[in-house]
């Protein structure tokens, strides 16, 4: 849920990244990290385990700038991507204002993205969202991998609506902006309809 | 949600005269989604968009292990430290009210004091969300956001 706070003249929007394990939410976060400004960005918090998976989540601020004279924040979020963690990524949806989905190329995950897909789908439901309305962005991440599904079988696969999709390889950066662009983008649109 | 500016103030000095009886370090409202309300106190030296998030998670994770366990919720977390001590607790619904107190307080006077002033502070939050909800359904020409244009936002991006 968008908080807009008067008295510090400040918007704040939550972004979940969503995917199957591995698949490269936190190093979308990371590369983020590693790219913005220290004077707009916070600290990067990872909860991980200690072979660094993500155990609850990452987190990470980020300030885009002013509109209206608002200072817009967006809180950045990755959820665990490992199946037995499905508590956790239920409890981090909480309160979300866009969703990307962060899925892996490579053929041995196209069953992995699938199911995260379909998982996300459902906890966006238990949540009281709705994949179809909720602001969205699909990424396929690791295009760079010997093994990658063609975009266009991916697609067919993984698309759910009119989402925007990005084509990215995190660990270098492709992609990774021109994903959080589109998602902050859908999400401000969303503010005139809702404020 | 909406916070406005004559609300922020009321929580605001909700708040400090809590931080004040309870001899209290830092006194923190955060949402359950990790957004952070209103902060009194020595905050400066802390990371408190951190704070809000973790204790948001924090929260969440006991939340879920009390219904696990057959109960509701756990109305209230104590972490406690050598020097630094921290106190969650849920003020109504919605909001978590973070203490964090030292050697000059306890976790009874913190615990007492929270007790007594929660109440006040819960309906203050509560006329806040009726207020937030009322102007989400009806009033939206107020906002002003309802007419940003994709120029507002592609300015952001510095395109």
């Amino acid at each position: 849920m968008t908080f807009i706070n008067y008295a510090a003249r400040e918007i704040n929007c939550k972004i979940v990244y969503y995917g199957p394990g591995l698949g490269g939410k936190t190093t979308n976060l990371k590369w983020i990290y590693g790219k913005s400004n220290p004077t707009s960005r916070g600290k990067l918090i990872s909860l991980a385990t200690e072979t660094d998976r993500t155990l609850f989540f990452d987190f990470l601020p980020l300030d885009l700038g002013t509109i209206r004279g608002f200072k817009t924040r967006f809180h950045l979020y990755t959820v665990p991507g490992q199946v037995f963690y499905d508590a956790s990524r239920k409890l981090i949806l909480k309160g979300v204002d866009g969703v990307v989905f962060v899925a892996d190329s490579q053929s041995a995950r196209m069953e992995a993205n699938v199911e995260s897909l379909k998982n996300l789908r459902s906890n966006l439901r238990d949540q009281g969202y709705d994949l179809a309305r909720v602001p969205y962005v699909l990424q396929l991440n690791k295009r760079d991998m010997a093994t990658a599904v063609p975009v266009e079988e991916m697609k067919r696969q993984l698309v759910m609506r009119d989402e925007a999709v990005f084509e990215a390889v995190a660990q270098n950066g492709t992609g990774v902006f021109d994903t959080l662009k589109a998602i902050a983008r859908m999400v401000l649109g969303e503010l005139r309809k809702t404020a | 949600m909406v916070l406005h500016e004559e609300d922020f103030h009321l929580i605001k000095d909700l708040i400090q005269r809590l931080r004040a009886e309870a001899n209290a370090r830092v006194i923190c409202l955060v949402d359950r989604n990790g957004q952070q309300i209103a902060c009194v106190g020595e905050a400066e030296r802390l990371d408190m968009t951190a704070l809000a998030s973790l204790a948001a998670g924090n929260v969440a994770a006991t939340d879920s292990l009390a219904r696990l366990i057959g109960e509701k919720d756990f109305s209230t977390l104590y972490h406690e430290g050598e020097k630094d001590n921290l106190h969650l607790s849920m003020v109504g619904d919605k909001v978590i009210l973070v203490v964090i107190f030292d050697e000059r307080s306890s976790l009874g006077l913190v615990r007492l004091r929270v007790k007594k002033h929660a109440p006040e502070l819960g309906a203050a939050l509560e006329r806040m969300r009726q207020k937030s909800l009322k102007a989400k359904s009806g009033k939206a020409a107020a906002s002003p956001f309802t007419d940003i244009t994709d120029e507002d936002i592609d300015s952001l991006f510095g395109n």
